[in-house]
């Protein structure tokens, strides 16, 4: 079970030291005719020599990251996935997606399995500064709440005052109730179990009172409920959870690739750049326009890509309210915080200048 | 002799070696990664919340503390489960040499059936029957003060009174969301305790079968042709020199039963793997938090074992050298 592969990543983080720097010559070798600034990033030169970005993923949180019916992952997080792709390789199809629960996803990015971990992973400054981790941008503005039976009468979490509530480990959730609850001198009983699946079914069961979990998973577990009307997302967010992609922090190359990755779909959004009119926009004479899409100043370079990169991210990929209209929209979840700054929300991204 | 020594030395260097040798590159891995290591964290406040068990804990509480509860939680279940596995083990091996053919049928179909499915499998099921029962306003009531419910069995608990007679019985009472005051059993420690014992009595019957059939039959059709019943031969004749054959593989199946309470994750029943989960991803020092994981579970095996081979002997010494 996922014991076992938590066992197999350790081993395989005491093992890296040998394979690691095999790896890492052998794909140097492959790419030495490029230019010299490539061996300082082994993460882009191993992502080149593979020729696909490996990501982890959920192991399915709708609208984020799920196979859907012809077994294509999609999902905003996956998206993030595609726009490196795009960016590095030229193609957004280039991924090979790793499947991982909340416990395992550390351990996976650690111990080198996955190049990028884009999975409803909240920011915290022990997982920026305690793993070894970067989060290089955030791409969705989330909080912890609760989601109850309509029957249960419960309006507040209040209410939840000795209440069973089912949660996930490895959540930040976990931590997050149980500070909520000490600080309003309320008292539950957690009921922790690993898998999403399981954990959704034991609260539609009915064994515990209440799901925790961030709110759009929620929304997600409440469209997936045998009857969603039953069912309701309390209003209140006990805690911040900005989800963002991470990386490792010893490659700084790798950590801009995918930062401004994710900064591209959304500049692409404020320049009102969609994957329908990118194409126009190569002859567009807005300045601001003419650098995303390369034509002058030749950014893409600086990052050791070509000039095209955040073209071909908004031409495969589509800028951030595609993303959201294609992947989170349909889930009825409101864009909320996640609107642009221009537009009320708190998307505010360093321009590329 | 010197020079089975010397391999013996020779191999035991090497691999000590080998381990010191991953050790240190993991250290230098973890370190050149920027990768927390060591294990100041087990004094810092676990920050989440763990069900009702033994022990106390709130989330002030260390991850010592933590584990602690966890491990409480896992023997709790194991001693359970064995001595619960052992009774019905005895009875199944009985009832697999039984003349009766439909009970030793039903003990054969019993045994293949659940040696032939994964545990996991047998725990879901288990852990899905209980939440068939009744929700909390309709809970069965067999007995006063007795409730049985999709969240639990709730029985009266003895409690100390200021006044006499100083012991007093509290009864559990539907308050808001559920049940309040006396003992409970939660359905994950339920479904944990019985597929566990469910699965590995199947095993510990079928060590008692071989235990039984090992001792000479002559010694069954000598006990009765002395004038004692079926059942005094088997519980003064039979079983007693079974024993002896049985002890060891028994040893087997107890460990099995420890180390299978792991499979608690599954069914969110807060066990020691459940907390090292977490913990490992509070705190993300995986290595740590397994390493210690494993040593713990290993202490505990080798005393469960050390303890069988202590009864073992004296089994021995008192059944003389047959």
């Amino acid at each position: 079970m996922t014991i076992t592969r938590l066992w197999i990543l350790c081993l395989a983080l005491g093992a890296a030291a040998c394979s690691g720097a095999e790896r890492r010559e052998a794909s140097a070798a492959v790419t030495a005719p490029r230019a010299a600034v490539l061996s300082m990033t082994p993460t882009v030169d191993g992502v080149r020599a593979r020729g696909f970005v490996r990501c982890g993923v959920s192991t399915g949180i709708a609208g984020f990251s799920m196979l859907d019916a012809r077994g294509q992952w999609q999902g905003l997080d996956v998206d993030v996935c595609r726009a490196i792709a795009a960016a590095v390789l030229g193609e957004a199809a280039k991924v090979r997606y790793t499947p991982l629960t909340t416990a395992q996803r550390f351990t996976a990015l650690q111990s080198g399995e996955i190049d990028v971990l884009s999975r409803n992973t909240t920011v915290t400054f022990q997982r920026d500064v305690q793993l070894g981790m970067e989060f290089p941008a955030i791409n969705w503005y989330d909080g912890t709440g609760f989601i109850v039976r309509k029957a249960s009468k419960v309006q507040s979490v209040e209410d939840l005052n000795g209440a069973t509530i089912c949660m996930q480990p490895g959540s930040t959730t976990e931590p997050d109730v149980a500070d909520y609850f000490r600080k309003h001198n309320l008292t539950f009983t957690p009921v922790v179990i690993e898998r999403l699946e399981e954990v959704t079914n034991a609260y539609f069961a009915g064994r515990c009172d209440a799901f925790s979990q961030d709110r759009s998973l929620l929304a997600a577990v409440r469209a997936r409920a045998p009857s969603p009307a039953e069912h309701v997302v309390l209003s209140e967010v006990v805690s911040k959870a900005p989800f963002g992609p991470g990386v490792m922090a010893n490659d700084g190359r790798w950590i801009e690739i995918v930062r401004w990755s994710v900064y591209a779909s959304i500049n692409a959004e404020e320049l009102g750049l969609s994957s329908k009119t990118i194409d126009r926009a190569l002859d567009s004479d807005d300045p601001d326009v003419r650098r995303f899409v390369g034509t002058t100043d030749g950014f893409g370079a600086m990052l050791g890509l070509d000039a095209q990169w955040a073209f071909r991210i908004v031409k495969q990929v589509g800028n951030y309210a595609e993303s959201f209209e294609r992947h989170v929209a349909p889930l009825g979840i409101d864009r909320g915080v996640n609107r642009l700054w221009k537009d009320g929300g708190v998307l505010y991204v360093p321009a590329l200048r | 002799m010197i020079r089975t020594i010397r391999w013996q030395l020779a191999v035991a260097s090497v691999v000590v070696a080998i381990a010191a040798a991953i050790a240190a590159q993991t250290a230098v891995n973890l370190r050149a990664r920027g990768i927390a290591s060591g294990f100041d964290f087990l004094s810092r406040p676990a920050g989440f919340e763990i069900a009702r068990g033994l022990l106390s804990f709130s989330s002030r509480d260390t991850y010592t503390r933590a584990l602690l509860v966890g491990l409480v939680n896992t023997v709790r279940v194991s001693l359970l489960g064995i001595v619960i596995a052992t009774s019905l083990g005895l009875l199944v091996g009985i009832a697999r040499l039984s003349e009766i053919w439909i009970v030793s049928t039903v003990a054969r179909t019993y045994v293949e059936v659940t040696r032939n499915t994964p545990l996991l499998l047998q725990l879901l099921f288990w852990y899905t029957l209980t939440q068939g029962l009744p929700a909390a306003p309709e809970a069965l009531n067999p007995l006063p003060g007795v409730y049985l419910c999709f969240r639990g069995l709730f029985l009266p608990a003895p409690i100390w009174r200021h006044g006499f007679p100083w012991i007093g019985l509290e009864r559990p009472a539907l308050v808001g969301f559920g049940f309040q005051g006396g003992t409970s059993v939660s359905p994950e420690f339920a479904a944990l305790v019985i597929g566990l014992s469910i699965y590995t009595a199947a095993f510990i019957g079928e060590t008692v079968r071989g235990g039984i059939m090992a001792v000479g039959r002559g010694q069954a059709e000598a006990a009765v042709a002395v004038g004692l019943s079926r059942l005094h031969a088997l519980r003064f004749v039979v079983l007693p020199q079974a024993l002896r054959v049985v002890i060891p593989p028994a040893t087997n199946q107890f460990l099995n039963l420890f180390k299978n309470s792991s499979l608690a994750v599954a069914i969110g029943y807060p066990d020691l793997m459940s907390i090292t989960n977490t913990t490992l991803n509070q705190t993300g020092q995986a290595i740590e938090a397994i390493a210690l994981a494993m040593v713990v579970y290993l202490a505990v095996s080798l005393s469960l074992a050390a303890g069988m081979s202590l009864y073992n002997g004296s089994v021995l010494r008192r059944g003389g050298g047959a």
